[in-house]
């Protein structure tokens, strides 16, 4: 009986942990050694995140039956708008970047 | 040739020669995970022995390749347990796990000699070794865990156990017989160690495939 474990590796300190791929193993102690062995063995991480797949709550449905473009960012520049409504709530130094901008 | 340098060779031979036994199941273990998994510890071994021979080298005034490649048969200083052709997993795993357990009680004391370039040298490879370790006690866990299992192992770990004795000196065997039986909850059989230096027939058949392409090519070809 095996299962499967989703591997995530990181790949300097304070980076996002990534999909690295997945093993297979009897229990989670054989995937341990197999994940450190297949995306550890290199330096190419300093960890890794081991997951049981069936752990994993995938999401896949999202409905837009009303086609809400306005939800959607693209093509539309919220930058002066934000500094505008930052100005107006007195949070304009709480801005990310505000300490560099002053 | 020093103590020193036989005791270098001694363990680096152990290490070039399990490393070339486990890599023979690359492509072949029972499963992709394992495959990694296992080619990587035999990279590892090899790496270990490769650091043994550049110390021995420097006293003997040679290269890590020319001791690994370019002695003949006789002269290898290794265990028989690592020499033995062992293409079967619980025979692989067995053999593993006593090879690991001896090198533990080799390397505890290394790691306490007064020679500094010793115990680093054995402090460096037992960090690796803690995961070879990890490795193989799994697999222990894994056979202990079903009738099958155990009766593969216990029948694997009978046979080799007179080679996996030989891998240590007469003092540290005792230690090597407590662990054993401790871990598999039964007595080991009092039998005469197979020591080092007692050559079995597959070594000749090892080194030729091992060196055989280094003796095909004119000597000092670089590669």
């Amino acid at each position: 009986m095996t299962h499967v474990y989703e591997v995530f590796r990181q790949e300097r300190k304070g980076q996002p942990f990534q999909h690295a791929g997945s093993v297979v193993a009897p229990d989670e102690r054989f995937a341990e050694i197999y994940a450190r062995e297949q995306y550890g063995r290199r330096q190419e991480s300093v960890a890794l995140w081991l997951v049981a797949r069936a752990a994993v709550r995938e999401i896949d449905e999202f409905p837009d039956e009303f086609d809400l473009k306005y939800r959607r960012v693209d093509g539309y520049s919220i930058k002066a708008r934000l500094r505008e409504a930052r100005e107006r709530a007195g949070t304009l130094d709480m801005a990310p970047g505000a300490t560099d901008a002053a | 040739m020093s103590n020193r340098t036989d005791l270098l060779l001694s363990i680096a031979d152990d290490e070039l020669i399990l490393g070339w036994r486990n890599s023979e199941w690359t492509g072949i273990a029972p499963f992709l995970e394992e495959d990694l998994a296992f080619s990587s510890i035999a990279q590892n071994e090899i790496g270990h022995a490769r650091a043994l021979y550049e110390l021995a080298a420097v006293e003997l005034g040679t290269t890590a390749d020319e001791l690994a490649f370019d002695r003949s048969p006789d002269e290898y200083r290794c265990a028989p347990l690592v020499e033995l052709r062992r293409l079967e997993w619980a025979r692989t795993i067995a053999r593993h796990w006593l090879y690991e357990t001896a090198d533990e009680i080799r390397l505890a004391e290394l790691k306490a000699s007064d020679d500094p370039e010793i115990a680093g040298i054995a402090a460096k490879m037992d960090r690796e070794e803690v995961y070879h370790r990890m490795h193989a006690e799994m697999w222990i866990d894994r056979l202990l865990s079903t009738d099958d299992g155990r009766s593969r192992l216990n029948e694997a770990v009978d046979e080799l156990w007179p080679c996996a004795l030989g891998v240590l000196d007469d003092d540290l065997r005792p230690e090597l017989r407590r662990r054993a039986e401790e871990r598999l909850g039964r007595g080991l059989s009092e039998v005469e160690a197979v020591p080092r230096g007692v050559h079995q027939a597959e070594l000749a058949e090892l080194w030729e495939e091992m060196t055989m392409v280094r003796r095909s090519a004119p000597p000092g070809s670089q590669w």
